[in-house]
């Protein structure tokens, strides 16, 4: 009984502290949020079905180009491969955040994964990597407020998108790209951080400006990871085992 | 049923195989090689990267300076500050370079 309550109010706090993580994301989403709402209905997407795709798909810029090929009267499957090659990169994330989360009830593990999204990804690993447990009333309390405040404000988006005032000025189209930069800088002590973020960087500029968008995110992720597989294992700060 | 209802039903679908599909081809493997584990921590950096590198071709003097102030807050501060300093900076760099 006593062990209850301690496990619980343990499990509750974690969650608040999972909250609090979750806050700058919020605000970093909003706009994209807001944004996807209208941009769907302006192409062509009732206000539920906007509500849906944020509902079921959760991915911004997958999301934004699904409905741009939409409104292009792209053939279907092409747009749904589409949005499968933008969140290819969760990919990586999963075979990552594994390792963390294994120790989740099967249910549990299933709704992780289906919020794992890129600041779900590193603020979790961030905090395995600082030797605490990646909990589940943790994970929760950092990814739900993000889930709610997202389909929420898409349905208002797409309800009152024409009210959108001018984004360039509030800055709000490079948030997300500060927010990332900072949560790179946040792994700079991890053994080969440079290395992989110097080839991650030159890989995916050149596939950016070779290849195009959204290809350049995985093979600039895959040029990353692969020069952390082939390094001696002694700079990468795994043991060789026996 | 809509076409667009299929369409946000299979890339849900498709999006959610990308979001379990690296954990269950890695959970097959019993022992994880140190290499593969060196490449599975070099994740978050290689990928994150992606994310920023390629703005970087399209930023102005304005998208520079907040990104340099994001770096140098966060050596110091945690997340939350390094956000508010990167986004206020391009806030207040913009009412001059637009």
């Amino acid at each position: 009984m006593a062990t209850d309550v301690i496990s619980q109010s343990g499990g509750k706090s974690d969650f608040w502290q999972g909250v609090r993580l979750s806050m700058p994301v919020v605000v970093a989403s909003a706009p994209f949020a807001v944004l996807f709402g209208a941009l769907a209905v302006d192409q062509g997407f009732s206000v539920l079905e906007a509500f849906l795709m944020s509902a079921l798909v959760y991915g911004g810029a997958s999301q934004m180009v699904g409905i741009q090929l939409f409104g292009q009267h792209v053939a279907p499957w092409l747009i749904v491969l589409s949005i499968f090659a933008v969140n290819f990169r969760h990919v990586l994330y999963s075979a990552g955040i594994g390792r963390r989360i294994a120790h989740w009830p099967i249910v549990q593990q299933a709704l992780g994964y289906f919020i794992l999204t890129d600041p779900q990804f590193a603020v979790a690993e961030a905090r395995a990597q600082s030797g605490q447990t990646v909990g589940f009333a943790w994970y929760l309390g950092l990814g739900l407020p993000v889930y709610l405040f997202w389909i929420v404000e898409s349905g208002l988006g797409a309800l009152f998108g024409k009210l959108i005032p001018d984004t360039h000025a509030l800055g709000i189209d490079f948030l997300l790209p500060i927010y990332f930069l900072g949560l790179v800088m946040g792994f700079r002590k991890r053994p080969l951080w440079l290395p992989v973020v110097v080839a991650s960087g030159c890989a995916s500029i050149i596939a950016y400006k070779t290849v195009g968008s959204p290809w350049h995110v995985s093979i600039g992720a895959i040029a990353g990871v692969l020069l952390a597989v082939i390094l001696p294992p002694h700079h990468s700060g795994v043991e060789e085992r026996p | 049923m809509s076409t667009t209802f299929w369409i946000i039903i299979a890339g849900a679908i498709a999006t959610y195989l990308t979001r379990i599909g690296g954990h269950l081809v890695i959970s097959r493997f019993d022992n994880i090689h140190p290499r593969v584990e060196a490449g599975l921590n070099a994740v978050p950096a290689a990928v994150l990267t992606t994310l920023v590198a390629p703005e970087l071709l399209n930023a102005g003097p304005a998208e520079w300076l907040a990104l340099v102030v994001t770096a140098v807050v966060s050596l110091r501060g945690g997340l939350m500050a390094m956000f508010l300093a990167g986004a206020a900076a391009l806030i207040v760099a913009r009412q001059f370079v637009g």
